[in-house]
């Protein structure tokens, strides 16, 4: 496959959206390894990475997981093609600036990936739309005991799976998931909501991972510690913590439908009104919009039929999207412009919105 | 006194005990008036017997340059980056990484995960090379039964090594 056929297919995070995924987007899980008795890819030199890379992408490129995929070094991809990537969150930013000697292998519907020469050899990863960590992680422990068939991992019985930072040492797993909260956010809970999670061990971050904000509610919850737990308890505990936030968010929206009806009411309807008619979108106004649409649908506001819609252009109104559906490359303010108007298509088919039924 | 200390910096008979517990560990000195007077033990806010002891000692704490052997990494590098150079980084830095580990995660053993077809894979391969060197040497010495032994069990090995059937 190429990556333009790629970028233009159907892909797990785009096209596969259900009411499942009403609050937690999506689940992924990833895994850090490395080849014994060759450098980190921070320390390594050119030829040593180009070497490790050679090695690495054919043994993941025979996978049967991996079948009919995109297998490319990083180098020969240009801005735009890599910034579509990270949009869809297949691959870091981090691995865009790596120089030589990096390679992504992406399976075909684009929910397995495999970057080689991030800050580790191989950072094997799995995502899926929804709740689904029991899934996501039956089929990256598969992936993973496939690979290990080919390459010598780098591994300590005590230590476990050695990384380049020790940060990710033992398991070498971040597990987590994408969640939407908007009704925290909107009430104003989402620190406390930080606060306690970072007490209990797991960070959350903005949509795009370290340092990025939580335009359209967006956050990423996942664990800290690798070490001294197994990946299962790891996950347990995980779940257990995610099950309670997705009820916190679902009271919230509870409480605020009950105490002040007409201020969400009014948040939902203004939204589609801007989408509907406005002229320049920037994506972080566009992203708080979609993300009162995708609330008005889980309250019944909007037909469920929608969401499919709403979680694509989530994505696809991200700046790389926008200039890859407008065949160029284009400045910020052209973009709100084109941001703008594919909007103003997708909400002119929409129906107006039914305050008359809403459930939380 | 037959068996009275001797001061710990000269012969003469040690009259000063002194007792300090720094960082958790017990050091004790016995010092004639003498010296005691000449290390300033006997104005107690300006001594420290952890100085005097760091000084005397013969072992000074390395400082910053632990090299890793495979790979040249140094504890400089990790200040600077915070990451490692290569897996064998991990049996260099020891001293200085469990109390980092301590810190970061909910433990300092791995409880996961254990590359079980890696493991299985290694011990293979070490049980073939080791039949092949004995193969060599029973031919090379003419003993002909044992070398036979070792063929069949060579092919029985290489039987059971063929490729694991992959999981779905």
């Amino acid at each position: 496959m190429k990556i333009n056929e790629l970028i233009d297919s159907h892909s797990e995070l785009t096209d596969t959206s259900s009411n499942r995924s009403a609050v937690v987007l999506m689940t992924r899980i990833r895994l850090a390894r490395n080849l014994q008795k060759h450098p980190f890819p921070g320390w390594a030199k050119d030829a040593q990475k180009r070497e490790i890379r050679d090695q690495c992408m054919q043994a993941v490129a025979a996978l049967p997981q991996m079948k009919r995929g995109l297998a490319i070094p990083v180098e020969t991809l240009d801005e735009l093609q890599k910034q579509i990537l990270v949009e869809r969150h297949l691959i870091s930013r981090e691995l865009c600036h790596s120089k030589a000697g990096s390679g992504i292998i992406i399976n075909k519907d684009q929910s397995c990936v495999v970057m080689v020469n991030e800050e580790d050899h191989l950072r094997i990863q799995v995502l899926r739309v929804g709740f689904q960590f029991k899934k996501v992680w039956a089929t990256i422990n598969a992936l993973d005991s496939n690979l290990e068939e080919h390459l010598d991992y780098a591994f300590s019985p005590k230590l476990g799976y050695l990384s380049a930072c020790p940060t990710n040492l033992g398991t070498g797993m971040r597990a987590s998931a994408m969640m939407h909260l908007p009704a925290l956010v909107i009430s104003a809970q989402m620190e406390k909501v930080v606060r306690a999670v970072g007490q209990l061990g797991m960070v959350v971050r903005g949509l795009f991972g370290e340092g990025s904000d939580a335009s359209g509610s967006i956050f990423q919850i996942s664990n800290q510690t690798t070490l001294g737990e197994s990946e299962e308890q790891i996950i347990k505990h995980l779940h257990g913590v995610l099950t309670t936030i997705v009820d916190q968010e679902l009271n919230a929206r509870a409480k605020l439908l009950e105490t002040d009806p007409k201020k969400i009411y009014d948040k939902i309807g203004r939204a589609y009104g801007i989408l509907q008619n406005g002229y320049l979108l920037s994506s972080g106004e566009a992203m708080n919009l979609l993300s009162l649409i995708r609330l008005g649908i889980d309250l019944g506001v909007y037909a469920d039929a929608q969401r499919g819609l709403i979680d694509r252009l989530f994505i696809e109104c991200q700046p790389g999207h926008v200039q890859h559906a407008a065949k160029g490359a284009f400045e910020p303010g052209q973009r709100d412009v084109l941001r703008a108007e594919r909007l103003r298509a997708e909400f002119a088919k929409m129906p107006a919105p039914d305050f008359s039924n809403t459930t939380s | 006194m037959a068996n009275s200390l001797k001061c710990d910096l000269c012969v003469k008979p040690a009259t000063v005990h002194l007792t300090q517990i720094v960082n958790n560990k017990i050091h004790k000195v016995d010092l004639c008036e003498a010296c005691a007077q000449a290390k300033g033990v006997t104005d107690p806010s300006g001594f420290s017997l952890a100085d005097m002891l760091l000084k005397s000692s013969l072992n000074p704490e390395p400082t910053g340059d632990i090299r890793c052997e495979s790979c040249g990494f140094t504890q400089q590098d990790f200040k600077k980056t915070g990451r490692f150079g290569c897996p064998s980084c991990y049996d260099c830095f020891g001293s200085f990484l469990e109390p980092m580990l301590d810190t970061m995660h909910n433990g300092i053993a791995h409880t996961g995960k254990v590359p079980q077809r890696a493991q299985e894979r290694k011990t293979i391969d070490d049980r073939l090379s080791q039949l092949e060197t004995d193969l060599d040497l029973a031919i090379k010495a003419e003993r002909y039964e044992d070398a036979a032994r070792f063929r069949d069990e060579l092919s029985q090995v290489r039987q059971t090594a063929g490729p694991k059937p992959l999981v779905k």
